[in-house]
């Protein structure tokens, strides 16, 4: 068989994908009318359970971008059993992420030890000036929501207690 | 269009039909062409939509980018000269204009009419030329002046096969007249049949396709668009132009390939008329006045359907090297097309 | 017989002479040349590289690539970060191949500390990174048309690459910097269904491949500018320090994953280095595609074998790597990249030397663009393929 000459096949590569998107559709996604799911894991915003956080400020600490900000106070709490001794709980005064120094590493969920930080798959959260981007813990707290649940594992994962 | 409009209107509301019409036929293609191709197939032949949102499937993204460049700053730099960079792009939409003033639409149909019409379509081609060299030139930068000499290069080297390759079928037509070149292929007939007509398309496909590939390096389009080269010159010529008078090479851009398309329809396809044998017709005196109608809607239907291939090849394929366009303008295109005039020339002396 | 008289060589030599006497005329005729500078604004640069060159005509007397427009001190930015904080910041080094930068970094800091991770994460690292390699070289594969010219490819590698993507996302819940990589082992186990989901991904890659292979490699006016183009012979090539594709496209066989014992699962599996005797900027673009190919292969062979248990050794939480000083490369989708990590026994390194690829692949352009056009100048550049975040750390 006498080989086709390149430039002709090259021809036939784009006639064939202009036939197969006009018969099949486009691989593009027409994004304010229709949207893709984000896989589980996928790290689009940060969520916090402010009941869970204790203030530790281990995930402060551990940022590499320094981007989360808390303050906490001290509180006593009433006992747990009748006639105990009042607890000393740590209170959450502020909770602050500036999404515009976040580098989306990860690693502040990760070293949480209480599960108070969580990722959600959330993504629609652009803002039209960048200071606007410093959320505060109510709208942390309310993408809570969203978090979903942990993925199954693949076939021959050993399953481990973490989150 | 004239004989229809001679009778009873004055000369100037004559000049001012033909004005607009002129401008019809530049902008039409040229809105058609960019839409229908580069938006859209352009944009099928990657997997993806294109515009969408302006107008249904995106219908009205013309108007919106018209818009978007009016409103731009008309920036001029500072060691540019000035009246020169002003005018380079006017000089190129010029040679447009002046290209769509030879083409008949119609039996009656044309803006001009008169027996060198070939060679002042060849002559006027090469205007644009002048436009992209002192676009180049007077923009003071670098790369303009690389896309401008560039530019100057090589349509300078594509006009000899173009004028080459339409020689062929002036041979054949026996006529300079483009409305005669049309009535000859329309009123010929291919060995005693007449169905349809003699279009020189099947007799000069040589000439055809050195012709095509003359108009692809004419219009600077890929694979022979060095003097733009995005890649490369970062725009060429065009480099510092912004706003309107971006927009008017990008008219001119475009325009041009739709009226090549309608040259090249005209000379090789048959232009606007049917085989004159399918009513009876002996000859452009006989056909009817419908005609000047339905025309038109047949060059443009000739004209969308060459475009396709010009942007078909142009969504293709990488871009060439300067010095490999030459070499292939020299050695292969120029004594392709001189072969084929002697065997035309020796053919039609047999016949 | 030594290497300067190979064939290769005399062909670079005579490629030269015959610029050079063109060159030479206009020396005689007192021909002002003109420099001309490409970048750091300009679009075949794919970032802020700067390329001075002198040009006579169109044609290059000199030319020198000026980096440094992009530095962001990643070497010094280690020294005041954690261990598990400099994971997260050097996959930005090489953006498109992210996970393939956490590798090398993190083998060296377990080096250190005397772990292995676990088979099952080996495996699973190696996955990644050959995705990540495919998602980065399938990339390139589409810029080189637009670099050339062609605007199609580079659609059609975003359209495809975009499935890689979003396996590497799937999987650790980044598209660009997955910041998977733990020190013995990984952050998590695959999630269910990636490894059918994978088999189908590498499928449309591969006719990925063939779709460029048509539309691109086989054209011929893309073989007339690459081919003959930019000979790099295979003495210069070991000279400049070159690695990766550029280096097997000059005939050296030569490729990390293989050459040398890691605890990754290269060694495990069977696959094929590919060489070109050429050496021109045809073969560096065809060696890339065969690599693709190749990756495909290598992922779907590591899917059939994937071993079960767990993908993290025992570490302890908070990391502490102890004194001493260790040195690792891998083959990266652009070429060699070794980290070499100096710890002094505290919570990060005590400083770090990062070789990455294209540094040391551009070190050859002054050599490479001498005496070429303006237009090879950008296909050169295309076929060296490099990432200004890899050559400006």
């Amino acid at each position: 068989m006498p080989k086709l000459p390149g430039l002709v096949k090259g021809l036939g590569v784009t006639l064939n994908t202009l036939v197969r998107t006009t018969t099949k559709g486009s691989n593009t996604v027409q994004y304010p009318h229709e949207k893709e799911t984000p896989p589980i894991r996928a790290r689009g915003v940060i969520a916090l359970r402010e009941d869970n956080c204790t203030s530790c400020m281990l995930c402060a600490r551990s940022c590499p971008d320094w981007c989360i900000y808390i303050e906490g106070h001290k509180e006593l709490a009433p006992p747990r059993r009748a006639g105990g001794k009042p607890r000393q709980v740590n209170k959450l005064d502020r909770f602050d992420i500036d999404y515009a120094l976040c580098m989306y590493c990860g690693i502040c969920v990760e070293v949480c030890p209480f599960d108070a930080l969580f990722w959600s798959p959330e993504y629609e959260y652009s803002e039209p000036h960048i200071a606007d981007l410093l959320h505060d813990k109510a709208k942390l707290g309310e993408w809570m929501e969203t978090v979903p649940e942990a993925p199954a594992l693949e076939a021959g994962a050993e399953k481990k207690g973490k989150k | 269009m004239n004989a229809l409009l001679a009778a009873d209107l004055p000369y100037w509301a004559q000049s001012l039909l033909r004005v607009l019409g002129g401008v019809v036929a530049v902008l039409l293609p040229a809105g058609t062409i960019v839409y229908v191709f580069l938006f859209k197939m352009m944009s099928f032949m990657q997997s993806r939509l294109g515009p969408m949102e302006a107008g249904p499937y995106g219908s009205l993204q013309l108007f919106a980018e018209v818009g978007k460049w009016l409103q731009k700053e008309d920036i001029t730099p500072e060691r540019a000269d000035r009246f020169i960079f002003k005018i380079a792009p006017l000089v190129v939409l010029t040679s447009t204009f002046l290209l769509v003033a030879v083409v008949p639409f119609g039996p009656d149909a044309w803006f001009t009419n008169f027996e060198a019409g070939v060679f002042y379509m060849l002559a006027v081609s090469s205007v644009s030329v002048l436009g992209i060299l002192i676009a180049g030139w007077s923009s003071a930068n670098k790369y303009s002046l690389l896309g401008g000499l560039r530019a100057a290069g090589q349509l300078i080297a594509y006009e000899l096969p173009m004028v080459l390759a339409v020689v062929g079928v002036i041979i054949q037509a026996g006529t300079m007249n483009l409305q005669e070149i049309v009535v000859s292929q329309n009123a010929g007939e291919i060995f005693g049949w007449n169905g349809l007509g003699n279009p020189f398309l099947l007799t000069q496909i040589i000439g055809f396709v050195i012709f095509m590939i003359a108009v692809q390096a004419e219009l600077t389009q890929t694979p022979f668009d060095m003097p733009i080269a995005e890649s490369e010159l970062v725009s060429g010529y065009m480099t510092e132009y912004s706003g309107f008078r971006f927009l008017t090479f990008f008219i001119a851009e475009f325009a041009t390939a739709g009226v090549f398309s309608l040259i090249a329809s005209v000379l090789f396809l048959g232009g606007w008329g049917i085989p004159f044998s399918w009513f009876g017709w002996s000859g452009i005196d006989d056909v009817d006045n419908w005609m000047n109608v339905v025309g038109p809607l047949i060059m443009v239907t000739k004209m969308l359907l060459l475009s396709f291939v010009i942007m078909w090849v142009r969504f293709s394929y990488p871009r060439f090297r300067e010095d490999q366009l030459q070499r292939f303008a020299w050695k292969v295109l120029v004594p392709v097309s001189l072969v084929n005039i002697m065997v035309t020339a020796i053919l039609k002396v047999a016949f | 017989m030594t290497s300067t008289e190979s064939l290769l060589d005399r062909r670079q030599m005579a490629y030269i002479a015959a610029q050079a006497s063109d060159a030479r005329v206009n020396v005689e005729l007192e021909t002002e040349g003109m420099t001309l500078n490409i970048g750091p604004q300009h679009p075949a640069t794919h970032g802020t590289l700067r390329i001075i060159a002198r040009l006579d005509g169109e044609q290059v007397v000199w030319a020198e690539p000026s980096c440094g427009y992009m530095h962001r001190g990643y070497e010094k930015l280690t020294e005041v970060r954690t261990y598990p904080q400099v994971t997260a910041l050097i996959n930005r080094i090489d953006w498109l191949g992210s996970f393939a930068n956490e590798v090398p970094f993190i083998l060296a800091a377990e080096k250190l500390m005397g772990i292995e991770a676990p088979p099952r994460a080996q495996w699973i690292r190696t996955i990644l990174f050959e995705l990540s390699r495919i998602a980065n070289v399938s990339l390139f594969l589409g810029d080189l048309g637009v670099q050339l010219g062609a605007v199609t490819p580079v659609f059609m590698a975003f359209r495809d690459r975009e499935y890689v993507l979003n396996l590497i996302e799937g999987a650790t819940g980044g598209r660009f910097h997955p910041n998977f990589d733990r020190i013995g082992g990984l952050k998590d186990d695959l999630p269910a269904g990636f490894i059918d989901e994978t088999r189908v991904v590498m499928k449309k890659l591969r006719n990925f491949c063939d779709e460029i292979e048509n539309l691109l490699f086989g054209n011929e006016i893309f073989q007339s500018r690459t081919r003959g183009i930019g000979v790099i012979p295979k003495d210069i090539a070991l000279q400049y320090g070159l690695s990766g594709a550029n280096l097997r496209a000059s005939g050296v066989d030569w490729d990390l994953r293989r050459d040398q014992r890691l605890p990754m699962a290269w060694d495990k599996i069977d696959w094929k280095v590919w060489t070109h005797p050429d050496g021109d900027s045809f073969a560096r673009c065809w060696i890339r595609l065969q690599e693709v190919r190749e990756s495909t292969r290598i992922v779907d062979q590591l899917l059939d074998g994937i071993p079960s248990g767990p993908v993290m050794a025992k570490v302890p939480r908070i990391i502490k790597v102890p004194e001493g000083e260790a040195w690792v490369s891998t083959e990266n989708p652009l070429g060699e990249m070794g980290y070499y990590v100096v710890s002094k026994g505290e919570l990060g390194p005590f400083r770090t030397k990062i070789r990455s690829a294209s540094f040391n692949n551009i070190s050859i352009v002054p050599w490479v663009l001498k005496g070429v056009y303006v237009p090879d100048i950008i296909t050169i550049l295309a076929s060296l393929y490099f990432i200004l975040g890899d050559i400006d750390r």
